[in-house]
């Protein structure tokens, strides 16, 4: 059963205290781009996706494809919330420790519920392209989604799939665009400007929505305007904060890549009360 | 002891060809084979799929690191693809692709390169693959064949969309002489015995078999008895082949139409090294590019005939005590 947008809420409050958590007993990883991008999981696996945790391997279940991977903390957390077997709740903090099923970057040796492993950045969009495909000729109601970076969008890879999905027409995929401007080195507009985003993914074809990344009601709307969407694939570019909900990594660079300490652990939980 | 059967020259069909053919058959059988090609399916001979099946070819543009990422996002979909272009474009702008993408999953991706090595001949080194199996044969859990004719070729093919895993097929661009009959049989991994001999054994695939048929034949004449051993499968290699025969031929040279660096050649003298060492020689291509003119003329020139492989076959010969 979808949630409502109050439980939403209450669960992305939740997934982010995960994030926090696990990132911090790793004493590595990237909260971050898991915090900006925890409204657009959260709605997927809670509201938009018909998916059954009790069946991953349903045929007909959408699909959702975290290209950007280095934000698995983020999906790691809203699987265990969704009550996936093989993603348990109270391993998450095995985070990045060796034997954990909690890889740095998703890998479906690991978890078989994950849809793709994925963590070179680029590749989203093309295996996406290749799920929509598969699914067109199953002739299955099947959605994919994908979550790219803002960064991610430098890499050349993620323009020849803009170009195929178009060409063929994939109106069963859906790509996001975590909009959050910062990538590794900086903000995205120092390292290699990607603007206009939106204005380049009508130029390639596809149906583009924007919107705010951390509205649950915006993101319904996105999704259903992508359902609704025929001939073609569409692109939400959502606008989010990096480190969204933590005062102190929000918008902080430092915290692409940095796990929070110990105390700031603390801070930020008390913050997420 | 029996006469030897001099091995005649017969051109049969490029194995490209035979992949192209062989492809339109098993596309008939199963309905989850997918294509995917870049703009060059009248050169890879993916052609004759897309006319007979057009929803299940997918035409990627020339863009092959989506291409093999789009095979792979098919393979996770149940679907057997099929991601074919020329060797140096698939290999090379595909590795990445197919290392994380494909490789590392472990999916059921069938990678089919054609115009491998520099029998491509006019259209020069950017298009003449020479690293492909040793980039191929690094990625872990990937099978890799390199067929010698026409009639191996398909039967590998075919072997290669039966195995579930990620399979690497090396194919070229020139007509090959005909090694085989209908009634041979091939495995994955199971290298054939095409001349026996016992003073020197030959191992080699594609082009370089039938040139080692022709070599055995010359070093006959001069008294050396030499086997031939197609080793069609370079990853998983045949090292029960190798093994016997470094301890029953006491000598080996390997030929093959790729870089001696990390090619078929390193990866017999592993299994040489771990099991039975003994001399060998390397006929291969040195450590260099090739450049454009007929295929004869390079295979020549670059030391890939007949000839090469028989010096070869003297100078381990030589060597052993």
């Amino acid at each position: 059963m979808p949630k409502s947008i109050p439980e939403l809420q209450e669960i992305a409050k939740r997934v982010r205290r995960d994030i926090i958590e696990m990132t911090g007993a790793a004493k590595s990883g990237h909260p971050g781009g898991s915090l900006s991008a925890v409204e657009l999981v959260v709605d997927l696996f809670f509201h938009t996706m018909k998916v059954d945790p009790k069946n991953p391997a349903w045929k007909d279940r959408d699909r959702f494809i975290l290209s950007k991977g280095h934000a698995a903390p983020v999906l790691y957390s809203v699987m265990a919330e969704a009550g996936y077997a093989d993603t348990p709740k109270d391993q998450l903090n095995t985070l990045r420790k060796l034997g954990s099923v909690f890889q740095g970057h998703p890998d479906v040796r690991y978890i078989h519920s994950l849809e793709a492993s994925t963590g070179s950045l680029g590749e989203g969009v093309s295996l996406a392209l290749g799920m929509g495909l598969a699914a067109r000729l199953n002739h299955s109601p099947s959605r994919t989604y994908t979550m790219l970076g803002d960064g991610e969008i430098q890499e050349g890879q993620i323009w020849e799939a803009a170009m195929a999905g178009a060409f063929h027409k994939l109106d069963n995929v859906v790509a996001i665009v975590d909009y959050n401007r910062i990538q590794l080195d900086g903000f995205v507009k120092d390292i290699m400007e990607v603007e206009p985003v939106a204005d380049k993914w009508r130029a390639f074809g596809w149906h583009t929505v924007e919107i705010d990344g951390h509205d649950f009601a915006a993101i319904q709307g996105a999704f259903a305007e992508a359902a609704a969407t025929k001939g073609k694939p569409t692109c939400v570019v959502a606008h989010t904060i990096k480190g969204k909900g933590v005062s102190f990594m929000e918008n902080n660079p430092k915290f692409h890549g940095t796990a929070p300490s110990a105390q700031e652990v603390q801070l930020a939980l008390q913050e997420l009360q | 002891m029996a006469t030897k059967t001099k091995f005649e020259v017969k051109l049969g069909a490029a194995t490209r060809e035979a992949f192209g053919r062989e492809l339109v058959e098993l596309g008939r059988a199963n309905q989850d084979i997918v294509v995917c090609d870049a703009d060059l399916s009248k050169s890879t001979m993916t052609v004759y799929f897309a006319k007979e099946f057009p929803d299940r070819f997918i035409s990627c543009g020339i863009a092959e690191a989506d291409m093999v990422a789009i095979g792979a996002g098919l393979a996770y979909g149940g679907k057997i693809p099929v991601v074919s272009s020329f060797s140096a474009f698939v290999i090379n702008k595909g590795f990445e692709q197919l290392r994380v993408a494909v490789a590392y999953p472990k999916l059921n991706v069938k990678v089919v390169g054609t115009h491998s090595g520099i029998s491509i001949g006019e259209d020069g080194p950017s298009q003449m693959s020479v690293e492909e199996t040793g980039l191929a044969c690094s990625l872990p859990g990937f099978v890799v064949i390199s067929p010698a004719d026409e009639l191996s070729c398909r039967a590998l093919f075919r072997e290669a969309v039966n195995h579930n895993g990620p399979v690497f097929v090396r194919t070229g661009r020139p007509k090959c002489p005909i090694l085989y009959t209908a009634d041979q049989k091939f495995e994955i991994g199971k290298a054939v015995e095409l001349a026996d001999g016992k003073d020197v054994t030959v191992i080699a695939n594609g082009l370089l078999v039938a040139q080692a048929m022709i070599a055995a034949d010359m070093l006959d004449a001069e008294g050396i008895s030499v086997r031939v051993v197609d080793m069609h499968t370079v990853k998983p290699i045949d090292r029960d082949a190798i093994r016997k025969a470094a301890t029953e031929t006491g000598a080996i040279v390997v030929a093959e139409e790729h870089l001696v660096d990390g090619g078929l050649g390193v990866r017999v003298a592993q299994v040489v090294a771990e099991t039975a060492p003994v001399p060998m020689e390397f006929v291969g291509i040195q450590d260099t590019y090739a450049e454009s003119g007929q295929p004869e003329e390079l295979l020549e020139k670059y030391g890939l005939v007949a000839k090469d492989v028989a010096a070869a076959i003297r100078k381990v010969a030589g060597r052993k005590r």
